[in-house]
C-alpha cells in the first residue's frame, strides 16, 4: 500500500500560537507524479512542505515520505528528498558552482563527482556563463534556478517545491517548468505548492486546493474544472443596444440562462460542446443583425473553481499579498 | 549526462564510526564554506586584525605609561599576553553573530533538508571561527613583536602558549554557538557582545594585575577564564606574572585546559540540542 505513495500525509495538524496553520491535512501523492498544491497565501502549503521534509514536527497526525516516517525516521527521509523553498537556499557569498560542489560534497561525493554533477546542473538550469561568479550578483531568477539546481544535486527520488517560481521573469519560470516536467520524466516525484492556477495546471498530474489548513478539493485538473460546470459562450457587442438581440440568440442554443453584463457589452451562457456549436451561433447573430466585438468560449480556469469552492477568489489573495509586500 | 546514484547506504545499517567520520567530512565541507566566505568577504576578519592592533597601541602609548606594575617589568610584555585572552574569548561572540546570520537566512533549511549530522552545521561554523583565530594569533605576536614584546622563553613554550590559547578559542565558539540559538538576529548578537561581552574582558587580568581591584570584584577578575589564559601566556611568554592567592593563577596552565574542556562539554552539546530545538518548533 505504501509503496505506491512517495507522499502519504494522515491528519497533520500544526498549531503556531492561536493559529492553526494546519487543521487535519492528508495527501497521498503517487510515485513518479506530480502534486499541485494550491492555495492562497497562508493556507497552510509552507507548513505542509516543512512537515514533509522534516524541517518542522508536525503535533498531531503522521506523515511517511518515500516510506519513511518524518517523525521518527527523519534522517532516512532526508535521503530521499531534495526540498527548494520559498527564499533561495544559498550562500549569498560564495559563486553558483561552489554552492553546487559544496552540497555535493555535503551529500558523500567526492570532489571530483561534486564538480561533475555541477557542471551538469549549471549547464541544465542555463547558468554556465554566471557560474564562477558571486551569488550575490544573480538575479532573481537565476537565484531560483540556481537553488532549485542545489535541490537536485543528489538526485532525490522524491522533490518539493514550495511555490518555486513566486516573483520570477517569465523565461525563468519556463525554465523551471521544462525541468520540472524532466524530472518526472525520469520518475521523480513532484509536490509543488503554488498560488498560480496556471501553474499548477500546466504541470500537476493531481490537484489538492487546501485553504486554512484544510484540504478542500482535489482531483484532476479537468475534474475539478467540471465542478464548476462546462464550457461558456461569450459574446461581445459592438454596440450596447445590441445586447438584448444578442441575449435572445444565446438563450435559444444556451443550456443555461444568458448573463449580460451592460458595462463590458457582453452576454455570457453555458453552452455544451461550445466550439461544436459556434458556427450556429454566429449565424443566428448575423441574421439578427447583431455586430460582433469579440466572440470566445472560455473554459472554466482554476480561478472559477477556487470561487466556487471558497467563496473568494485566489488572485484577490495573492494580490493582497503583493500589495502588502 | 552519466547517472550516478547517490552514495549513501541505508542510514540503519551505518555503523556509528563511519557515521562519525561523516559528520567530521560534512564539519569540515562546511567549516571551507566559512572560510571561503571570509575570503571573499575580508571585513569579516575586522575583529582579529584591526581591533587587536588597535588594543594594542591604545594600551601600550596611551593607557600603558599610566599603569605600574608591582614588581617591575614592561607593561607591553604584561599586555600581549593580557591580549590573547581577550581575542581568544572574543571568538564568542564572533561565532554567535555568524550563527545568527546563518539561521537568519533560508541556507540553514538547505543544511537541514541534507541528510547531514545535525552538528555539523555548528561544528563547521565553530572550526571556521577557529582558523580565523589561528590569525588573530599571528596578527597579536606581529604587533606585540612591532611594539617590543618578546618570546622569553622560546618558541616552545611560545607555541604551547598559542595552543592553550586556541583550545580556549575553541571552547568561547560552543559559548558563541549556544548564543547564537537564542539570540534572534545577528544585530542582537552584535549589541549582547559589546554590552556583556566587553565588561566582562575589562574585569579581569588582561589589561591590569587584579590586586588593585575591590576583593569581590578581584575574585570574580581571578576567576575570570579569561585571566587564566592571560596569565599561562605570561607564564609561557616570559615577564612580570603577578599570581594572586587563587587557585586559577596559581596554575594558569591547568585551568586553561580545564575551563576548556568544561566548556566545551557543556556548551557543545547544549549548542546542538538548542539547534535541533530551534528548528523544529
Amino acid at each position: 500500500m505504501s509503496e505506491t505513495y512517495a507522499i502519504e500525509a494522515e491528519g497533520l495538524v500544526k498549531v503556531f500560537g492561536r493559529t492553526r496553520a494546519l487543521d487535519g491535512i492528508d495527501l497521498q501523492v503517487r510515485a513518479g507524479t506530480i502534486l499541485g498544491m494550491l492555495g492562497p497565501n497562508g493556507a497552510g502549503k509552507t507548513t505542509t512542505v516543512r512537515v514533509l521534509t522534516t524541517l518542522l514536527r508536525p503535533d498531531l497526525g503522521t506523515a511517511r515520505v518515500a516510506g519513511f516516517d518524518v517523525r521518527t525516521e527523519a534522517a532516512q527521509v532526508r535521503r530521499e528528498i531534495g526540498l527548494t523553498g520559498q527564499y533561495a537556499a544559498l550562500d549569498e557569498s560564495l559563486t553558483g558552482r561552489a554552492n553546487l560542489i559544496m552540497v555535493g560534497q555535503l551529500c558523500r561525493m567526492s570532489k571530483r563527482q561534486a564538480k561533475q554533477r555541477a557542471a551538469e546542473l549549471l549547464d541544465e538550469f542555463d547558468l554556465t556563463d554566471a557560474a564562477d561568479r558571486g551569488v550575490k550578483t544573480y538575479s532573481g531568477g537565476m537565484r531560483r534556478r540556481l537553488d532549485l539546481a542545489a535541490s537536485l544535486v543528489a538526485r532525490p527520488s522524491i522533490l518539493f517545491l514550495d511555490e518555486p517560481t513566486t516573483g520570477l521573469d517569465p523565461r525563468s519560470r519556463v525554465v523551471t517548468w521544462d525541468a520540472v516536467r524532466a524530472l518526472t520524466a525520469t520518475g521523480t516525484t513532484v509536490l509543488l505548492t503554488t498560488q498560480h492556477l496556471d501553474e499548477a495546471d500546466q504541470l500537476a498530474d493531481l490537484i489538492t486546493v487546501v485553504d486554512h489548513g484544510r484540504v478542500i478539493a482535489e482531483g484532476t485538473s479537468a475534474g475539478l474544472k467540471a465542478k464548476v460546470g462546462g464550457e461558456r459562450v461569450l459574446i461581445t457587442v459592438a454596440a450596447q443596444s445590441d445586447l438584448g438581440a444578442a441575449r435572445n440568440v444565446l438563450a435559444g442554443i444556451a443550456d443555461g440562462p444568458p448573463q449580460t453584463d451592460p458595462a463590458t457589452r457582453t452576454v455570457e451562457a453555458p453552452v455544451d460542446g461550445g466550439a461544436r456549436r459556434m458556427p450556429e451561433i454566429v449565424r443566428k447573430l448575423d441574421a439578427a443583425g447583431v455586430l460582433l466585438d469579440d466572440l470566445g468560449i472560455r473554459r472554466p480556469s482554476l480561478d472559477d473553481v477556487f470561487l466556487t469552492l471558497t467563496g473568494r477568489a485566489a488572485d484577490t489573495a495573492a494580490e493582497s499579498e503583493k500589495e502588502a509586500a | 549526462m552519466t547517472t550516478m546514484s547517490l552514495p549513501i547506504p541505508a542510514a540503519a545499517a551505518e555503523p556509528w564510526l563511519l557515521r562519525t567520520w561523516w559528520a567530521l567530512k560534512n564539519s569540515w565541507v562546511l567549516a571551507r564554506r566559512s572560510i571561503a566566505r571570509i575570503a571573499r568577504e575580508p571585513e569579516q576578519l575586522l575583529d582579529v586584525t584591526i581591533q587587536p592592533v588597535i588594543f594594542v597601541l591604545l594600551f601600550t602609548y596611551v593607557f600603558g605609561s599610566a599603569i605600574h606594575l608591582a614588581g617591575g617589568g614592561s607593561y607591553h610584555q604584561f599586555l600581549i599576553s593580557g591580549m590573547f585572552g581577550m581575542t581568544m574569548a572574543g571568538t564568542a561572540p564572533g561565532t554567535a553573530v555568524g550563527m545568527t546570520t546563518d539561521m537568519s537566512t533560508g541556507l540553514i533549511d538547505r543544511f537541514r533538508a541534507l541528510p547531514i549530522s545535525r552538528a555539523a552545521v555548528l561544528a563547521g561554523r565553530t572550526m571556521s571561527d577557529l582558523a580565523t583565530q589561528v590569525l588573530g594569533i599571528v596578527v597579536l605576536s606581529a604587533t606585540g613583536l612591532a611594539v617590543g614584546w618578546r618570546m622569553e622563553h622560546g618558541i616552545g613554550d611560545a607555541l604551547l602558549a598559542a595552543g592553550l590559547a586556541l583550545l580556549f578559542a575553541f571552547a568561547m565558539t560552543w559559548v558563541g554557538a549556544c548564543a547564537g540559538m537564542v539570540l534572534r538576529s545577528p544585530e542582537t548578537a552584535q549589541a549582547m557582545g559589546f554590552i556583556f561581552f566587553l565588561p566582562l574582558s575589562f574585569v579581569s587580568n588582561a589589561f591590569v594585575p587584579t590586586q588593585g581591584m575591590p576583593a569581590w570584584l578581584r575574585d570574580f577578575a581571578n576567576w575570570n577564564p579569561m585571566s587564566a589564559v592571560a596569565a599561562a601566556c605570561r607564564n609561557l611568554f616570559g615577564g612580570n606574572v603577578p599570581t594572586p592567592d587563587a587557585w586559577p593563577m596559581q596554575h594558569p596552565e591547568l585551568a586553561v585546559l580545564i575551563w576548556s574542556i568544561g566548556l566545551i562539554a557543556v556548551f557543545a552539546p547544549t549548542a546542538v540540542y538548542l539547534y535541533r530545538r530551534k528548528v523544529l518548533r
